[in-house]
């Protein structure tokens, strides 16, 4: 709907009043995500995050962390996963960096050599059936090691479903904290990577070299 | 649905505007808090096609009566007046708070709710009508009486592009 003011010659009657006032709605933001989390209505809150291997978006639920997500426009971008968490975790979805500071510490230190497993607690209601069982099992691969997909499909007890170990990787909730970028092809090439082979061989590396 | 935050980034600025012109600048902030804290607790069940901007107005209507009613019991002292922030931080909010509101505030309650839903909002007279009680025309009324107060307690404003 527009403004229908101007018919009358009034429609700059409100001129004097700012459209836009950011530094008080930056503060006005702080306080509803202040009361929102007092009022036990914060159910998705997030920040981004700037690493070696992009802009990533953390969301954290009150069970812990939800959602770790590349910026990569073939998946829709931070947004499409903003939108999914709305869809099926909660819409009350606000920006609210402080959940997620113990999580920011811990990929910091990761990025710089410092740390070699995440203690965070994980919220995995994105991923269900034979997929969770398949992420479940990921967090058991060693810092710098790597396991094959068949190897996977086999030690989740499904040796023929190698296929379905690639769908579950592809659809890691928490890339990087859940390490599917320790699953390669079994000629030992990086295979696909939900932030794209260049992410997927960084994170090789880093855990190399350290 | 979309995420919350995008709602409070679209609507936020524009809510801001109408607390303000309705409570004033000393309750604007915790009209606008109360509204969007509310908003966030009923959004889950919001239906898909709900008109977000009247649905927002419309607790920012209830919300601001009780903003205003609960701080006029306040017993009214200088030390009562939120500490300010950073002076760069607030000036550009209160740039406005002068003229204008002095004009606004000696409307009734209900014409100026009535002229801000229908030229700061731009919502149709019968939606306002919904909004604040009353018939149709007599939210009509409501704003034309206002506007036509307006026009001689802030002349220089209602008048200077009239044309």
């Amino acid at each position: 709907m527009t403004t229908n003011a101007s018919d009358q010659g009034d429609g700059h009657l409100f001129s004097a009043l700012p459209v836009e006032d950011p530094a008080t709605q930056a503060r006005l933001h702080e306080r509803l995500v202040a009361d929102a989390e007092r009022e036990g209505l914060l159910d998705v809150a997030y920040r981004t995050l700037v690493t070696p291997v992009g802009t990533l978006l953390l969301a954290a639920t009150d069970q812990g962390l939800v959602r770790v997500a590349y910026d990569s426009p073939d998946h829709g971008g931070h947004d499409a996963a903003l939108a999914e968490l709305a869809d099926r975790v909660s819409p009350r979805v606000l920006e609210a960096p402080d959940r997620l500071a113990q999580v920011v510490e811990q990929i910091e230190e990761y990025f710089e050599g410092r740390r070699t497993r995440f203690e965070l607690a994980l919220d995995l209601r994105l991923s269900k059936g034979f997929r969770r069982e398949v992420i479940t099992h990921l967090s058991g691969i060693a810092y710098g090691r790597t396991e094959s997909y068949a190897q996977v499909a086999a030690a989740a007890g499904s040796p023929r479903a190698v296929r379905a170990v690639g769908t579950a990787c592809a659809t890691n909730p928490l890339p990087v904290v859940i390490p599917c970028h320790r699953v390669v092809r079994s000629d030992g090439s990086a295979g696909g990577y939900a932030g794209g082979a260049a992410a997927k061989n960084a994170l090789l590396a880093l855990e190399t070299a350290a | 649905m979309r995420p919350f935050e995008q709602i409070v980034a679209e609507y936020g600025p524009l809510v801001l505007r109408v607390c303000r012109a309705v409570v004033g600048p000393a309750d604007a902030e915790d009209a606008w808090s109360e509204t969007f804290l509310s908003a966030l607790k009923a959004y889950p069940g919001l239906p898909e096609d709900a008109r977000v901007e009247a649905w927002l107005v419309t607790i920012a209507h209830r919300k601001a009566i009780d903003v205003a009613r609960a701080n006029s019991r306040r017993p009214v002292a200088v030390a009562d007046v939120p500490e300010p922030g950073p002076a760069e931080a607030r000036a550009e909010g209160d740039l406005w708070a002068g003229d204008l509101w002095d004009a606004l505030k000696s409307l009734p309650q209900r014409q100026r709710s009535a002229v801000a839903y229908h030229y700061l909002v731009g919502l149709p007279y019968k939606e306002i009508a919904a909004i604040t009680g009353g018939t149709t025309d007599a939210a009509r009324r409501a704003a034309a009486d206002g506007i036509k107060s307006l026009r001689s307690s802030y002349p220089s404003r209602t008048d200077e592009r009239a044309e």
